[in-house]
């Protein structure tokens, strides 16, 4: 029986994402590597996706985020579109440090 | 099929799976994935048969699924707040189990906000609800400009988004598959959810465009 998982965040919590660039499967994108975001939601526990990449069992099961990103921030002079314009991610926590609160740019 | 320059073409907007026709020319990557599955059968790790059943679920499954739990919230507020809260269980309430492993989860349009769902890492779909995905939401193209310039996509497929609108891109990285509840045309009222139905285009779902307005639609 496997452990119940608590989960580190809740909504409203400012979290940056782990730069880190592993060669093994991971589904964080490159893109919002060591970018700062708010949580939504806690979508839920699920398995982990390095591992079952690999045949593992995917076992503990990890708390997956939906992370709310402005995309000014992502993409700077890059994004052309209005500054309220948003982009959401699912992360998996081991990807998630807390961050300083920070505000919404259109706030 | 996919091309540099755009996302949207429509003369390959449908073209078939490889493995589901013999006539086509097929890419190395889907001669590669025919192989390994011949491979993984003849290994005894798959059984043919199981292939078999399980493409045809999937090809089963249409865009008239979808289009009929988008309409079902349009009429009934109950089962709306139950698509935006439980989209599993929403749907499993109007028949649809969901085909895979992952959850389902609604994304509502309004007014002031718009959604569009990507998969950047390869093409994760709400295929239960929507049946196999077009070929232009697995390119690279769409993968990697709808994140980045989202409004500029929508304008290809014929949707301008007014800049008060706030423009949502969701990336479905993990377990999670999105389908884009729209907003309600307006000028539908009155309309019963089987007339609705058919003003909910598979693109609406994921997002690219909104659904038809009701004077397109003919009788």
């Amino acid at each position: 029986m496997e452990a119940t998982t608590q989960a580190r965040y809740g909504p409203g919590d400012a979290v940056k994402v782990r730069s880190d660039t592993p060669q093994r499967h991971h589904r964080t994108p490159w893109y919002i590597k060591g970018k700062t975001g708010r949580v939504v939601v806690l979508c839920g526990v699920f398995p982990n996706p390095e591992s079952r990449a690999y045949g593992g069992d995917g076992l503990p099961r990890q708390p997956l985020y939906r992370v709310e990103f402005d995309q000014t921030s992502i993409w700077e002079d890059g994004y052309k579109g209005p500054s309220a314009d948003t982009i959401l991610v699912d992360v998996y926590e081991e990807w998630l440090e807390p961050a300083c609160r920070i505000l919404r740019r259109n706030q | 099929m996919s091309d540099d320059h755009g996302v949207h073409d429509p003369d390959h907007a449908d073209a078939p799976h490889p493995g589901t026709q013999n006539d086509i020319e097929l890419s190395d990557r889907a001669k590669r994935a025919l192989a390994i599955q011949k491979l993984l059968i003849e290994k005894g790790v798959l059984d043919k048969d199981e292939v078999q059943r399980v493409v045809h679920t999937m090809s089963a499954r249409s865009p008239a699924d979808g289009a009929k739990v988008v309409a079902r919230a349009w009429v009934d507020p109950e089962s709306k707040q139950r698509l935006l809260t439980d989209a599993r269980a929403a749907v499993a309430e109007m028949g649809y189990t969901l085909t895979h492993d992952a959850e389902l989860a609604a994304l509502e349009n309004t007014e002031e906000l718009h959604h569009l769902v990507v998969c950047t890492l390869c093409s994760c779909y709400p295929g239960s609800l929507l049946g196999p995905p077009p070929d232009w939401y697995k390119s690279f193209a769409y993968r990697s400009r709808a994140v980045v310039e989202p409004r500029s996509v929508m304008r290809e497929f014929g949707l301008e988004q007014d800049e008060s609108v706030e423009v949502r891109v969701m990336d479905s990285t993990a377990d999670l598959r999105y389908l884009v509840l729209p907003e309600r045309p307006p000028g539908t009222e009155g309309m019963s959810e089987e007339e609705l139905a058919k003003l909910v285009t598979r693109d609406s779902m994921i997002g690219v465009t909104n659904p038809r307005s009701p004077q397109t639609v003919t009788a």
